[in-house]
């Protein structure tokens, strides 16, 4: 167990270096020169650009700069907005529990759905159960999601007038922020009905943003289940005379399930992805809505600073669902 | 007793055909995707109207079922006067193009950096293959969208961009499928029979590892759809006027409550494409995948 | 009275060539405390039949019989409650891959007590009591220690073992062993079936035995079915089978045993059987 876990680790290191490396050089193959797409100022003299040049580090050698990037980047320092003209990081940071609160709300939904929908798919091979549940999810991950938000925004909020249209709480209540997860923070203010307008407002999002990882998860969980169905551990807990609840529930579904978990985190870069035509449609204020932002307004320390903070986190979950599957896998955990 | 005579085993491609139409699905998948092809190439002739000609008179038109809408402009026209119908059938050609094009470069790419990998093995194949990972370590959407930032918005960047995301799968599933027949007796046998690595490699390795390959090329090729049509949508993809499906989205936006049309329509043509070729892959897969057969 | 009694089973599968049909009306009877061996090669259809048996084969396949009796009741007319508090409990069965057999999930005491508290109605303790006794019957060092393993961590010839301690658990009062040993090294082949037949007489149980090694029959048989293609060829006492095979397939099977050489090359069926045609004037 602990080779797997330090193989694992060891993996982690060329990769970190090779996403740093991507934004380091994201901004230098960029066209145009780096010092005016940095410098967020218009109408550089020359002196004012030979500032710029040696304050940004243009003028040393690009492994020095390469290396002198990293060094920042472990103190925290990933440059300044040239929009907000504050840390990068620090924006980051205030945006990031909005997108967290809604991926982890949509995943939990995918999950809770997905799975038991996989499994009595697979259990009811070939009856109506199984072709209707797999036609849908096999529809839910070949729509375009933002058409679909649009789609329920037409129907929920236009026609039905049940859900809002945008944002995460009605503009009538503010109160201090405390984790910056809302459903949380409107609990605790204690006014009433913030905690309902919170989860009004979480819904559709996370209805939208957890289609696709629930359909693919479905469709997982009971191929996985067909797998197990079939093999001969199966065929001798059947031989043993336990009911079909046991063979399935017990024997099959333990089996089963340590595929789907492996499935189940990597949809968060799934969810990333998502989460940028999500939060766009939602106007929904977290990261991957920055992210668009950035990108249209020119802000490329923000967007370099997104990219590799972005794909951090999706490595570190990535990591932590192997190690994860390690753990549930018997024969990983006792080798 | 009644004697039950065995069949002799039917020839491969026959077998294949067998299994794959046995999926309905797959087959009403493949007939729609051929639709779609006829609808691309022959749009100019099959399109009541110019995708791109504004009638002034005549803008959010309502379709024809409904109040207001007449049998000039069947699907209703956009903001501009455009008749949807025609934008849509034209439409077609984009995204068929789109997935073309980005699987195209995507599976060359891809195959040739896994055969390479997974041949050489040793430091060769731990760069390719950590360069792979961190492709893969960044959302699929959002490298294409930084790509498309520097290359510049438009429709062929869109695609590099796209191809450049997706070809690590092609990649990656090469080179694991290198790496498993590598050691079998079949290629030995021709090594020791003096096959260049070259051959080896195209005409003894590559056959074998087809089955995943195509499957990954429909769902790539879905997946191009989609992403083009988010990169439209966020307006990095292709630029109005170009009648692309998800850059139409992208124009239909703010007038989602008024005219919902606009924004319905070009959805179902992106779903019912993508749809249709994901049923096609599930069904190459079913057809191509030895554990599932039933006998 | 016979233990087992099978009349004309047929068993037909649904596949891609069409109907396949893998058992072809065959009969078979066991006695209380016999050991019949069922012999022949790949594709007799000499497992299928017993799963047939037992109610494990998949849903491509039909299964008929005029009669499948076991101590009097009929197995096919058996609601699916009934027919489990007899499978497991009073017949049970081995098969050939004995690690796959187990589920990697869980212990193999796990999986053993499972037996004795679903058929018994043990208690926890009494369940494991009853675990560490069987895994000393059936030859498994530190049987206490042994009940925490999982499967993956166990050879094939103690995971075959375990098998065997789940199939006699519940004292049954009969076994059916799917090629047991096949795929075992050669050194464990022997212990596993002396310790088969060493069970078969403690536990006072009789013993189908599906093999396609004719040393395993001659060891271990008291009677013989061979089996070809779906359909019984011949059934005898072990020694008249050996001393005086009737059947042609039979005597082609015995033939090929690579002690019966006579030539530089080893006779196969297929030649035997080519042979006989010829002499006796008939095509091939």
């Amino acid at each position: 167990m602990l080779k797997f876990i330090l193989g694992k680790l060891a993996y982690l290191i060329p990769t970190f270096f090779g996403i740093t490396i991507v934004a380091f050089g994201f901004v230098r193959v960029l066209p145009g020169d780096p010092v005016l797409l940095l410098a967020g100022e218009r109408g550089l003299t020359p002196e004012r650009y030979k500032q710029l040049l040696s304050q940004l580090g243009f003028d040393r050698p690009i492994w020095e700069q390469y290396f002198d990037y990293v060094g920042r980047l472990f103190h925290g320092d990933l440059g300044i907005s040239l929009v907000t003209k504050k840390p990068v990081l620090a924006e980051f940071m205030a945006l990031f529990p909005a997108t967290v609160e809604l991926g982890v709300c949509a995943i939990l939904l995918a999950t809770l759905v997905g799975i038991p929908l996989g499994i009595f798919a697979a259990i009811k091979r070939g009856t109506w159960f199984d072709q209707i549940s797999m036609g849908a999810a096999l529809v839910g991950y070949s729509m375009p999601i933002f058409w679909w938000g649009l789609l329920l925004i037409i129907f929920f909020s236009g026609f039905l007038g049940w859900t809002p249209v945008s944002g995460r709480i009605s503009l009538m209540f503010y109160f201090d922020r405390v984790t910056g997860f809302m459903l949380i923070d409107s609990l605790l203010s204690g006014q009433p009905g913030a905690f309902k307008s919170a989860l009004s407002h979480l819904i559709l999002p996370t209805v939208v943003l957890a289609t696709i990882p629930m359909a693919v998860i479905a469709r997982q969980s009971r191929s996985a289940m067909l797998e197990v169905l079939g093999e001969d551990y199966v065929r001798t807990a059947r031989a043993k005379g336990l009911s079909p609840f046991r063979v399935v529930g017990i024997h099959a579904l333990r089996n089963a399930l340590i595929p789907v978990i492996t499935t189940i985190g990597l949809q968060v870069g799934t969810l990333m992805a998502g989460a940028i035509l999500t939060e766009t449609i939602f106007s929904w204020p977290g990261i991957g809505k920055s992210m668009v932002d950035s990108i249209s307004r020119r802000d490329y320390p923000s967007v370099q600073g997104g990219l590799l903070l972005i794909a951090g986190i999706v490595m570190v979950v990535n990591l932590s669902v192997d190690l994860l599957y390690g753990l549930i896998n018997p024969r990983i955990r006792h080798s | 007793m009644a004697d039950i005579t065995i069949n002799k085993p039917p020839h491969a491609l026959a077998e294949f055909w067998h299994y794959f139409s046995e999926n309905r699905g797959a087959v009403i998948g493949l007939w729609v995707f051929v639709a779609l092809i006829v609808i691309a190439v022959f749009a100019p002739l099959i399109a009541p109207h110019d995708p791109t000609a504004q009638a002034r008179d005549a803008l959010l038109v309502p379709p024809v079922w409904l109040d207001g809408g007449s049998a000039t402009y069947l699907l209703g026209t956009d903001a501009i006067g455009r008749d949807i119908l025609s934008r849509l059938l034209f439409g077609a050609r984009f995204s068929l193009f789109i997935g073309l094009v980005v699987v195209t470069i995507a599976l060359t790419g891809g195959i040739a950096l896994g055969l390479v990998a997974g041949f050489f093995g040793g430091w060769v194949d731990s760069v390719i293959m950590r360069v792979m990972d961190v492709v893969l370590a960044f959302p699929s959407l959002l490298l294409a969208l930084v790509l498309v930032a520097i290359l510049g918005p438009g429709l062929t960047n869109a695609m590099i961009a796209i191809a450049l995301v997706l070809q690590p799968h092609f990649a990656r599933l090469t080179r694991a499928a290198v790496m498993a027949e590598k050691n079998r007796e079949y290629v030995m046998a021709a090594r020791v029979a003096g096959a260049s690595k070259l051959r080896l490699m195209f005409r003894t390795i590559l056959p074998n590892c087809l089955g995943p390959l195509i499957v990954q090329g429909t769902l790539s090729f879905s997946n191009a759809i989609l992403d083009a049509a988010a990169l439209g949508f966020l307006g990095m993809g292709a630029q109005p006027p170009t009648p692309e499906w998800g850059t139409m989205l992208a124009e239909a936006r703010e007038f989602i409550l008024r005219a919902p049309w606009v924004v319905t329509f070009p959805g179902i043509a992106i779903l019912i494409t993508v749809l249709a070729i994901n049923l096609v892959g599930d069904g190459l897969r079913d057809a191509l995948d030895p554990k599932l057969k039933r006998s | 009275m016979a233990l087992l009694t099978i009349r004309n089973l047929t068993v037909t599968f649904d596949t891609s060539a069409g109907p396949f049909k893998a058992v072809d009306g065959i009969d078979l009877a066991i006695a209380p405390r016999e050991v019949l061996a069922i012999v022949g090669e790949s594709g007799s259809g000499k497992s299928v039949a017993m799963l047939a048996v037992m109610g494990l084969l998949p849903p491509t396949a039909t299964v008929t019989a005029d009669e499948m009796s076991f101590n009097g009741q009929d197995l096919l007319a058996l609601p699916a409650a009934a027919k489990r508090r007899i499978i497991g409990r009073e017949i049970s069965m081995i098969f050939q891959e004995p690690m796959a057999s187990l589920n990697p999930c869980f212990t193999v005491g796990f999986q053993l007590q499972e037996v004795l508290r679903q058929h018994l109605g043990l208690s926890r303790a009494d369940a494991h009591a009853r675990a560490v006794e069987l895994f000393t019957a059936v030859g498994i060092p530190n049987p206490a220690d042994r009940l925490q393993s999982y499967p993956h961590q166990m050879s094939g010839g103690q995971c075959q073992r375990v098998m065997i301690a789940i199939a006699i658990a519940c004292n049954p009062k009969l076994l059916i062993a799917d090629e047991p040993t096949t795929a075992l090294d050669v050194t464990i082949q022997k212990q596993i079936l002396d310790l088969l037949c060493d069970l078969q007489i403690t536990q006072d149980m009789a013993l189908i035995m599906i093999t396609h090694d004719m040393g395993v029959v001659a060891e271990t048989a008291d009677r013989v079915i061979v089996q070809y293609k779906g359909r019984k060829m011949e059934e005898a006492d072990v020694l008249s089978l050996f001393q005086s095979p009737q059947n042609p397939y039979t005597r082609a099977l015995l033939s090929a045993l690579p002690e019966n050489a006579t030539g530089k090359r080893l006779t196969t069926v297929a030649d035997f059987m080519r042979d006989l045609d010829a002499q006796s004037g008939v095509a091939p």
